[in-house]
């Protein structure tokens, strides 16, 4: 043993570092980072490397095959090139996902994490409004919504966050219920710290292994109620694209442009693939007595 | 038990209710109404037929009519097919949801526990690996991919099977739906089973069981798959809440006469009452089946009490 390692001082391996160590022994997930990684990069900077814009109509090269006049994986009925609208959809499709999974996240550890610390009463009724709403049959509201108020985008943002949160919450309320026994909340308690501050700085951080889960597999769910409003016709409008339009567009000309629908479906079932395969390493590598 | 039915029935009536004015007052806040065409109809026309559909009151008396018209099984009748009332449109076109519905959940489940089981025999070997990759496949690859590329190579290149069409629920018109339908359910169904079976060859009795020489086989049948497939019974409503959402792209693309391909249509044409219809059936369809799961599970598992 060298002099170094014994003078250095010892660093204990917290249990995010073993959790990390387990995550990267995972080669499907440690595969799916590196392709999400590229297909990120690729619709953030993607737009900038196509010569073509997303929704440039182009009079002389309609229906093109790949790899003809430029456009690499060749164009659409109105000689729109595909690249560009599906790196722009798949921008879309990835905007989507986190903003909504975001908003889903916010209400859904508030809701939960509330419910759970204070319990009684309060968590009697928050948690019956969660069982109620677990019964509707959401996807006819959602699309409600957008018949009442036409698709924008924003709306579909907020219309899947308020659905997905649900889950969230639950599983947020059953960790803090067990949590809020254990002796660091108590002593916190002893000290003098009030409700809203145990739950900010106590409950909530220790909450982050099952949530950073859940959140990644309900990313990929997100873009599919997404594509699914699309396909139905009132998800994102043209000629903006998201995964979900292009794919509905490729279905309807698939005798006549197979590529139309080939690609898309690709690329979304390749980016869906990489969330659930993070999602599972990270739920073996935060919880390995699952595995 | 008959206590917890009650209350879980009563529990369902203002679930109901709430379903009930959220969907009224969204559909009425749209814009356009049902009776809106190419040709403008003359003023006073369009005030009597607003008068036959007691739609020139205000809205809070209308809502008011329709909650009594919902408490005597009365849904109204429908603004865009004539002589039809709601009812009618929900008995002619269930049928068609309900046989496609029934079929690829009983497909799913069939396909799904046996896949499930043959991967956790053989945890981490090739088997494994395979029923896992179809299961992570069967996740992410939507209902409206799978569609069309069955269609593309089944039926319009290989011509084995008809394109679309429900021809009366025949068998050959009923194989593409169903199988569309079925795959998403069979990949979740596998892979909830897969973990619990995994789960319960571990436990004790099971260990018991192959101390005093039981066949495996035995074990599996008798012993195993029994505690392990409890986890799906609970899988039941969700279970149906996604094969609604599936009928709905997979009767629009295979163009079948069901309550799915209504609902969209409805919808945009402001229908008002037939989606009220629609979701009001749904919302207390997914209640009962929630109801049915949670019955089910504590009489399958005797630890669970009802409270």
């Amino acid at each position: 043993m060298s002099e170094a390692t014994l003078s250095a001082p010892v660093k204990g391996r917290s249990l995010w570092d073993d959790a990390g160590r387990r995550l990267m022994r995972n080669r499907a997930a440690v595969a799916s980072m590196i392709v999400l990684a590229v297909l990120v990069l690729l619709a953030v900077a993607g737009p900038y490397l196509v010569p073509f814009a997303y929704d440039q109509v182009d009079k002389d090269d309609v229906w093109l095959p790949p790899l003809q006049a430029g456009h690499l994986l060749g164009s659409d009925a109105l000689g729109r090139d595909l690249t560009a609208r599906l790196l722009t959809g798949l921008r879309v499709s990835l905007a989507i996902g986190l903003v909504a999974t975001t908003v889903s996240l916010v209400i859904g550890v508030a809701w939960g994490a509330v419910a759970g610390y204070v319990g009684g009463k309060l968590d009697e009724v928050m948690m019956r409004a969660v069982d109620v709403l677990y019964s509707l049959p959401f996807i006819f509201f959602v699309i409600l919504l957008m018949v009442t108020f036409g698709s924008n985008i924003v709306l579909i943002f907020v219309a899947i966050g308020a659905v997905e949160w649900l889950t969230m919450s639950r599983i947020v309320r059953g960790q803090t219920l067990t949590l809020k026994n254990k002796e660091f909340v108590e002593a916190a308690r002893a000290a003098g710290l009030g409700r809203g501050a145990i739950i900010a700085r106590h409950i909530v951080p220790n909450l982050l292994g099952p949530v950073v889960v859940y959140v990644t597999l309900t990313i990929p769910a997100v873009i599919l109620a997404e594509s699914f409003l699309s396909f139905l016709g009132l998800g994102v409008q043209p000629p903006m694209a998201s995964l979900g339009t292009l794919i509905a567009g490729g279905a309807s000309d698939m005798e006549l442009a197979p590529w139309l629908l080939i690609f898309p479906s690709l690329v979304m079932v390749l980016t869906l693939m990489c969330f659930n395969f993070i999602g599972d390493g990270l739920r073996d590598a935060i919880d390995p007595k699952d595995r | 038990m008959l206590r917890y039915i009650g209350r879980r029935l009563l529990i369902a009536i203002p679930t109901l209710f709430l379903v009930i004015t959220a969907a009224f007052f969204m559909m009425r806040a749209a814009p356009g109404s049902p009776f809106d065409s190419d040709r403008k109809l003359l003023p006073e026309i369009e005030a009597n037929v607003l008068a036959k559909y007691g739609m020139n009151k205000p809205l809070g008396a209308q809502y008011l009519d329709y909650l009594a018209g919902v408490a005597r099984g009365d849904l109204g009748p429908s603004l865009k097919y004539r002589d039809k009332s709601v009812l009618d449109i929900l008995k002619e076109n269930y049928p068609v949801s309900l046989k496609l519905g029934l079929s690829a959940i009983a497909i799913a489940a069939l396909v799904g526990v046996s896949l499930g089981v043959m991967a956790a025999l053989r945890q981490n070997g090739t088997v494994d690996h395979a029923v896992m990759t179809v299961a992570i496949l069967g996740v992410c690859i939507p209902t409206f991919v799978t569609a069309p590329l069955l269609v593309l190579v089944i039926a319009s290149k290989l011509g084995w099977l008809p394109t679309a069409g429900w021809n009366d629920g025949a068998l050959a018109n009923l194989v593409l739906p169903v199988t569309v339908l079925a795959l998403p359910q069979i990949a979740i169904i596998s892979r909830l089973t897969r973990a619990g079976m995994i789960e319960v060859l571990r436990s004790n009795y099971i260990r018991t069981a192959r101390a005093k020489g039981l066949p495996e086989s035995l074990i599996v049948r008798k012993h195993a798959l029994r505690a392990a497939i409890l986890p799906l019974v609970s899988y039941l409503g969700p279970a149906c809440a996604g094969l609604i959402t599936g009928s709905l792209v997979v009767e629009k693309i295979f163009n079948l006469p069901g309550l799915g391909k209504f609902f969209v249509i409805s919808a945009l044409q402001r229908d008002y009452t037939v989606v009220m219809g629609m979701v009001i059936f749904y919302a207390a369809l997914i209640l009962l089946l929630n109801l049915i799961a949670d019955l089910l599970y504590a009489v399958l598992d005797p630890r669970v009490r009802l409270a």
